[in-house]
């Protein structure tokens, strides 16, 4: 646990990215925020067994990264850690679908090879896309963002305390795993410690969200958040998002990789 | 102003599951009386503190804040009246950055944009931290919080503030810090505590409390001066009331406050 402390859940670090002023951070958020939806659906719309037309799409990752200053080992690190779940998505595509598609010399490659591919590309386009947003926006800003642009507002308010009680919670288990691993000698307690463990996480998360609830109440929540941080749309705004959805679907609908692949072979031949 | 008065009379409340919380509490505290309320863990001094915000209703018995007997219907009124100030700071600083949170109350109450911003500027000047304003909160010191927590409280200019364990967590110039902070504050104050040498610097009155009953309630250095009832009640005399452990003697400015009182 104090690994998944140190290691996994500087998320913190996105707060320190998101503060930094760059051109890209003092875009509006619901800009930012339309581009990557926009480009996310675009990137997940290809067929499955399509890579090359996907390579052109990195070059939006790339450049928020570029711009809005955010270091790419932070990013890849990030990747890696839930890339997991991608991989377990794709690990059976090549035991399942066996059709050669492409055949380089004696090596035939399978379909499933290609789809599982092509399923890892977009698992680094999309997610590094989402963690590019957030590190250039900020979470409440996206949050911000979600409610201009009209998702209800519980939702918001469910991912704002989400963001603000996640600190509080790991800072919890990390201090109840240590206390267990400390009188626990390696043994561990077994299952049985570790299920009360998690109840007693569960009850003091209870008592928590009771008491914050009070301290709302107490100065006069009603059900509405409100933040003063006036967004404002300008060219600007409408530029980037023209610009990139422009892009977007050219990319979309013609495939340049393709097109300069043919177009050297033609030249060399 | 009859609006900073707190009256309880024969206040008793008893937790759903039967655990009992506190029994015939009464006292009344009038206008810019800085009262602190002392007992030993578990004494009863959270429960009653509950009620005086309307989050506990009692079971038996009326409180009365300011003009209003306290109900379900005018609790919006009360809790606009009494800030609280809760133990841990983290509960009560839930929103992105520390101006934000400090302007979630006055927002609240409907304040315009431009006045709320000079609100929140000013509660955060009188507690000091001013430099703090865009820092999540969740990243900041325990007595930077617990300042901050006091801001949020302050900016909806109550008339009453209660807290709850003030001192607790904090280091030792930290703590000195607040209670400085604390004795500029004109509000009428109710503070529990076992801090009892914050009581004797801050609170001119005491109501000690045990087993979830009134003990004794009358001037501090009355009240922690009576050995029999500081026993009686689970607490212990406040270091700075006990002799020196060097030299036997007790601390010469406070020996003329309590000469004074006796």
């Amino acid at each position: 646990m104090a690994k998944i402390d140190q290691h996994f859940f500087d998320i913190g670090y996105m707060d320190t990215l998101a503060s930094q002023q760059t051109p890209v951070h003092r875009l509006d958020p619901r800009a930012k925020l339309l581009t990557t939806l926009v480009f996310i659906t675009t990137v997940v719309s290809f067929d499955k067994y399509e890579i090359a037309a996907l390579i052109p799409f990195f070059i939006y990752p790339v450049f928020l990264c570029a711009v809005g200053n955010v270091p790419p080992v932070y990013l890849v690190k990030k990747l890696i850690l839930v890339s997991p779940f991608a991989v377990m998505i794709g690990i059976f595509n090549p035991l399942i679908d066996r059709e050669i598609l492409v055949r380089m010399g004696d090596l035939g490659i399978s379909g499933g090879w290609i789809s599982f591919a092509s399923i890892l590309v977009r698992f680094v386009l999309t997610v590094g896309a989402a963690l590019i947003l957030i590190a250039v926006t900020g979470f409440y800003g996206v949050c911000a963002a979600l409610e201009k642009l009209g998702t209800p507002r519980v939702f918001v308010v469910q991912l704002m305390f989400l963001y603000r009680y996640l600190f509080v919670l790991v800072d919890e288990a990390s201090r109840l795993v240590r206390a267990r691993s400390l009188r626990s000698f390696g043994a561990g307690g077994g299952f049985k410690a570790f299920g009360s463990l998690v109840g007693h996480l569960l009850l003091r998360t209870l008592d928590r969200a009771q008491r914050i609830y009070l301290a709302m109440c107490c100065r006069g929540f009603d059900g509405k958040i409100h933040v003063m941080k006036p967004l404002k749309f300008g060219p600007l705004e409408i530029g980037f998002i023209g610009g990139w959805l422009a892009f977007f679907l050219a990319m979309r609908l013609y495939n340049l990789p393709a097109a300069l692949g043919r177009a050297v072979t033609e030249l060399l031949i | 102003m009859s609006h900073h008065i707190i009256e309880a009379r024969d206040l008793c409340y008893t937790y759903p599951d039967g655990t009992p919380g506190i029994r015939d509490v009464s006292f009344r505290i009038t206008h810019g009386e800085s009262v602190a309320i002392v007992g030993s863990n578990g004494a009863g001094k959270s429960t009653l503190l509950l009620h005086l915000n309307g989050f506990l209703i009692p079971t038996r018995g009326t409180l009365r804040i300011g003009d209003y007997p306290l109900s379900k219907k005018n609790l919006k009124a009360v809790r606009r009246t009494v800030g609280m100030v809760f133990q841990d700071p983290d509960d009560q600083l839930f929103m992105p950055t520390v101006f934000d949170d400090v302007a979630f109350g006055p927002l609240n109450l409907g304040l315009p944009p431009e006045e709320v911003e000079a609100v929140v500027t000013r509660a955060l000047e009188t507690v000091g931290v001013s430099h703090l304003k865009e820092r999540p909160p969740y990243r900041l010191s325990g007595g930077e919080k617990r300042s901050v927590a006091i801001a949020t409280v302050i900016s909806m200019s109550p008339d009453i503030l209660v807290m709850d364990e003030p001192t607790s967590g904090l280091d030792p110039r930290a703590r000195r810090r607040l209670i400085e902070l604390l004795k500029t504050f004109k509000h009428t104050k109710v503070i529990a505590t076992h801090d009892l040498d914050m009581a004797v610097d801050l609170c001119e009155r005491t109501i000690v409390i045990y087993r979830g009953a009134v003990t004794a309630d009358g001037p501090t250095l009355e009240l922690l001066q009576d050995e029999a009832l500081i026993t009686r009640s689970g607490l212990e005399k406040p270091l700075k009331m006990q002799n020196c452990p060097a030299c036997g003697k007790i601390k010469s400015n406070l020996k003329t406050r309590l000469q004074s009182t006796a």
